[in-house]
């Protein structure tokens, strides 16, 4: 059976519970079309990047499936009549993480971060691990070529203009 | 103009995702991909990211997905 990665956010207006029980009768779809819910991931209240249906935040859920097509599709049908959800995404996979995703990682890393500072406020830029502060080398690296190019056309004028 | 110039040499700059140790291209991993939009949350070119031809493509494909999540905007105003 081909494996999927369903994400679907949830209006913000109703509980954590509601999302969780909302979750349980999807999956209860997809275990009665002859799939399995490998994963389910809650990613909590996030803010979206743009307004959907007058919402500025929604609840974000994952759903790792390992499910016939058939079953994804009643999944999906079912989603989009529900209200509570606000936007529905379904990609097939090549294979499933085993590990929870970098959302979670993410999520985790800031609460210990904010844990450690003490701070509440430092939701949208807190450094996360090693990986991400190596890519943010490559930027700055990229900056400051183009930089160092401008300076060796100038140094390179002023040569051309002393030969004069 | 040009004549009299000494060529520059560019360093080569190389893929991102293309050593052995690069982060895998998610959708879901918005912080990766926020290196890889300009501040209005368009997609910035190749040319000027290094990314590969192959890579950019999945690249492109991972942020419109995470658009559509709303976890990256389809335009900053």
């Amino acid at each position: 059976m081909p494996y999927y990665e369903s994400v679907f956010i949830a209006r913000p207006d109703i509980s954590a519970a509601q999302v969780e029980a909302l979750t349980e009768s999807m999956s209860a779809i997809v275990v009665e079309g002859g799939g399995t819910v490998a994963q389910a991931e809650y990613w909590g209240l996030k803010s979206l990047a743009y307004r959907i249906k007058k919402n500025r935040k929604g609840h974000y859920t994952m759903l790792a499936l390992d499910a016939p097509a058939a079953a994804v599709k009643e999944f999906e049908r079912n989603m989009r009549l529900n209200e509570d959800v606000l936007r529905l995404m379904t990609i097939r996979v090549d294979e499933l993480d085993a590990e929870p995703s970098v959302m979670m990682r993410n999520k985790n890393s800031r609460d210990e971060r904010s844990r450690r500072d003490d701070r509440s406020d430092n939701k949208p830029a807190p450094k996360p691990d090693a990986a991400p502060e190596a890519k943010t080398e490559a930027a700055p690296e990229a900056k400051t070529e183009a930089a160092s190019t401008d300076a060796a056309t100038q140094a390179e004028n002023k040569t051309e203009g002393e030969d004069k | 103009m040009r004549g009299g110039r000494k060529p520059f040499f560019r360093r080569q700059k190389s893929c991102p995702f293309s050593s052995p140790d690069a982060p895998k291209i998610d959708f879901k991993d918005v912080k990766l991909l926020q290196r890889f939009v300009s501040e209005r949350g368009k997609i910035v070119p190749r040319r000027i990211t290094a990314v590969s031809s192959k890579k950019q493509r999945e690249l492109a494909r991972a942020i419109k997905r995470a658009r559509n999540l709303a976890l990256l905007p389809f335009v900053v105003e």
